[in-house]
């Protein structure tokens, strides 16, 4: 019992489900006053709902908290507040017209009736600077005009302000440089001295090493390694967060290779991509792996013109085609089916027909006037091709399951008769049984002689689906290894340490 | 948060799947023009029950003609607002063709010059806010406020304040001819609206404008020319504000320098009484049309019930708030 009121926190037994998704399972985590704690896993392990428990945000179904040796019952953000839980998100929540004093006492300006008390608003605020590292900001400056790693530290400021205890910080680095992130460390540091307790969010395992006392590992929606950081190894930290799990997915086939059908020259688009060369031949699939930012997505979206690339040379079938837009992409034979369905792919309005035809309303039309039997019978012809499960073709595709708007997404692309398919992400959000459909789609699109580039966060499926693997970081692409030969740890090893095992096939 | 959301998704997906489809046809059209269609038959037989002209024939030509130049202008501001923008020039750019129309006839110029000026006018702007909004990237509200000043600014300009009057036949016949004993412009309206209909719900551009209204950052990956299609809805709707002025001017037989004033928010409010969403990507010419007669049927009836000038622009403000209100509340559910 003692032992409990010395921690800063403790989780016992946290279980959240969302429907069809057991989303922590039982979750045990303890941090002592002035500890910083790593916590690391795949995408959907759990992290960001065990972040949102911990902030107020979700309510377990299961389980408590101590906060200080007191039963926390966080019914809503503001009572997570209350106990000195602040949760800085990836998304910083700083408003940018703001100046830096505005943002740190938003909601809570020192007042005296309806006037602010500006001398005591400065005062505050520059020792509350001071603490973390900015001595020489001015207090007056818009917060929109102040760099990314400086804005980061605000936040940080802005939670010491409410008297945080303990402080979770969510990929706080993944958007800075690496001066900035030594300034962040050093912050973190000074907090830990001070007895404030630091959980530390992060997809780089090397900084984890570095900033951490402590790491714990998350998979599938449980902890399944909590322990100081010098009894971690890079080696069975990833091989912890690696989960062994359903090979079964992938059918593995052997497909004729044909001629290279997509061929990236010197590819830079500023400043996410730079210098990025490679090849892809007809029926092969090359995957992309990478963190966050690491510009994956960008790399696709520049080959295929969503956003025109600033140099390099894009070949398609050994032609080099300019690329300066969507459609210049789909003229090309290069089709690109993004990452986020909602916001790119989808017109949440109109129906599944009217989503799936869009690309190719020309091919349905004469003189402008889009045919309706050719309309209706392609849209069918898709819809049952991949499988859209609706009960009609004029059903709103907003209405739709994640799988299945998916599908839509692909069955749209690939009613362009691609060359080229750039894949963002192809499963992202979606249930086992649809992702095992669209591995299927795409293992059939490669059969059929396309080209496909997959981007993909999951390490299963990038090894299961993919001939050859890619690995960029900072917007080069640092390895390429041959599927069969590639695992986790290697892949990991590439995307954020930098470092040069051997069975390097090829750079770049 | 992700795995929350398309959870969620996926439940509301599968429920959806089961309850829609074979009632899909008539559960969209009673969340979309079902109701104000409703609204409006309703009112007739209110107004048939209570003002003794209402259901003559010639009081319902008089109502087609008099929401003429609201009609013909609310077809291309229907395109517009689809794709999610919205143009607050017309009320002016009719002032303004019209004005440019009634002076090019004063010392003898034809009929047909006069409405080639209106109507050639009416483009130009629409493709100045086009441009405006597509290739210099200014907010559509914010260039057709501005273009709704500098026309109505243009009018008194050019009309030294004074109404310009006394058209030739060959212009005037666009307000006063009749066609099989009904007005040409019963007529005019009814082909305005059917070109529109068939525009956009049959040809390419009329499934561009809806996808981009839908998504446009989806409709741009689509290979959609998203910047093209919405320089166009522009240049239609100044197209229609100049043929809505000839309307308005041949009818008068005047040009005044005052004329349609605050026409763009009656306009707007035909639109999307008619269901069309200010959010863009969901509407219909139909619902427009509806729309139209509506506040035309509003306006018509309060006069025959002898209700005061003031209050019925009261009531129409009501009638704006209650469609605008369903709207809403249909986006809710």
């Amino acid at each position: 019992m003692s032992e409990m009121q010395d921690a800063a926190l403790v989780m016992e037994g946290i279980d959240k489900h969302f429907p069809g998704v057991h989303a922590l399972k039982g979750v045990n985590l303890r941090i002592e006053p002035g500890q910083v704690m790593g916590i690391v896993g795949e995408n959907g392990a759990g992290k960001s709902t065990l972040i949102k428990v911990l902030a107020g945000a979700y309510l377990p179904e299961a389980g408590r908290i101590i906060v200080n040796g007191e039963p926390l019952e966080a019914n809503n953000p503001a009572d997570a507040l209350a106990a000195g839980i602040t949760v800085i998100y990836q998304e910083l929540s700083l408003v940018p017209g703001m100046s830096v004093a505005e943002n740190i006492f938003l909601g809570d300006m020192p007042s005296r009736g309806p006037f602010l008390e500006q001398r005591q608003v400065r005062e505050m605020a520059r020792e509350l600077l001071a603490r973390v590292g900015l001595d020489d900001l001015s207090t007056g400056a818009p917060v929109g005009s102040l760099r990314l790693g400086v804005r980061q530290l605000i936040e940080v400021a802005k939670a010491l302000h409410r008297d945080a205890r303990i402080l979770v910080m969510d990929e706080p680095t993944s958007a800075l440089q690496r001066s900035e992130v030594d300034l962040l460390f050093d912050v973190v540091r000074g907090l830990r001295d001070e007895g404030i307790s630091i959980i530390y969010v992060s997809h780089h395992l090397e900084e984890v090493f570095e900033i951490c006392d402590a790491a714990t590992v998350m998979r599938d929606g449980a902890v399944v390694g909590s322990k100081p950081i010098g009894e971690w190894t890079m080696d069975s930290l990833v091989q912890a967060m690696v989960n062994k799990r359903l090979d079964t997915l992938f059918p593995r086939r052997e497909r004729e290779r044909g001629e290279v059908a997509l061929e990236v020259r010197n590819l830079t688009l500023d400043p996410s991509v730079r210098d990025v060369s490679f090849q892809v031949r007809e029926g092969e699939i090359l995957g992309l792996a990478g963190v966050v930012g690491a510009g994956r997505t960008e790399t696709l979206k520049a080959i295929s013109g969503v956003t025109p690339a600033d140099g390099g040379e894009i070949l398609v079938k050994n032609r080099e085609r300019k690329v300066r837009s969507a459609r210049d992409g789909l003229d090309a034979g290069i089709v690109y089916m993004p990452e986020d369905r909602g916001a790119e792919g989808l017109v949440y309005s109109a129906t599944i027909n009217e989503n799936l035809v869009l690309s190719v309303l020309n091919r349905i039309s004469r003189a402008g006037f889009v045919e309706g039997g050719k309309y209706r019978s392609l849209g069918q012809r898709l819809k049952e091709r991949f499988g859209v499960r609706a009960s009609s073709v004029r059903q709103e595709v907003g209405e739709l399951s994640g799988g299945n708007q998916q599908k839509v997404v692909l069955a749209r692309a690939m009613a362009t008769d691609p060359t080229v398919v750039l894949l963002d992400e192809p499963t992202r959000g979606i249930d086992v049984g649809a992702k095992s459909e669209i591995y299927e789609y795409m293992l059939e699109i490669a059969a059929g002689g396309g080209a496909v580039v997959m981007v993909s966060s999951e390490f299963p499926e990038l090894l299961g689906m993919a001939d050859r693997i890619a690995i960029m970081r900072n917007g080069r692409t640092v390895a390429e290894i041959a599927g069969s030969e590639a695992d986790q740890e290697m892949i990991l090893e590439y995307a954020t340490s930098g470092a040069e095992p051997g069975n390097v096939e090829a750079d770049g | 948060m992700t795995e929350k959301r398309t959870v969620d998704e996926e439940q509301q997906g599968q429920q959806g799947a089961g309850k829609r489809g074979a009632r899909g046809v008539l559960t969209r059209f009673l969340t979309g023009t079902g109701p104000i269609l409703g609204a409006w038959l309703l009112l007739c037989v209110v107004l048939a029950a209570f003002a003794p002209n209402f259901l003559e024939f010639d009081n319902f030509t008089q109502i087609v003609v008099q929401s003429a130049v609201i009609g013909i202008a609310a077809v291309g501001m229907t395109f517009v607002i689809i794709t999610g923008g919205i143009d607050l020039s017309v009320g002016s750019v009719v002032a303004l063709t019209g004005m440019l129309a009634g002076i090019s006839m004063q010392d003898g110029g034809s009929g047909i010059v006069g409405i080639l000026v209106a109507l050639g006018a009416g483009l130009l702007i629409g493709c100045f806010n086009g441009f405006s909004t597509t290739f210099l990237g200014i907010t559509p509200f914010i260039v057709t406020l501005a273009v709704l000043s500098m026309a109505r600014g243009l009018t008194l300009a050019v009309s030294k304040g004074q109404t310009v009057y006394g058209f030739p036949p060959s212009f005037t016949f666009v307000g006063q001819a009749e066609i099989l004993g009904v007005s040409l412009l019963v007529w005019l309206t009814l082909a305005v609206f059917a070109i529109g209909y068939v525009t956009l719900s049959r040809t390419v551009f009329g499934h561009q404008v809806y996808a981009i209204g839908g998504n446009m950052e989806a409709a741009r990956l689509a290979g959609i020319p998203v910047r093209r299609v919405s320089f166009l809805v522009y240049a239609i709707a100044g197209l229609c504000a100049g043929l809505s002025a000839v309307v308005l001017t041949s009818r008068l037989d005047s040009a005044l320098p005052s004329a349609a004033e605050g026409l763009e928010l009656q306009v707007i409010a035909a639109v999307v009484i008619g269901g069309t969403s200010l959010f863009g990507g969901r509407g219909n010419m139909v619902g427009t049309l509806v729309g139209v007669l509506l506040i035309g049927t509003l306006n018509n009836g309060l006069t025959l019930l002898n209700v005061p000038p003031f209050w019925v622009q009261f009531v129409q403000g009501v009638v704006i708030f209650l469609a605008v209100l369903i709207d809403a509340l249909n986006r809710r559910r």
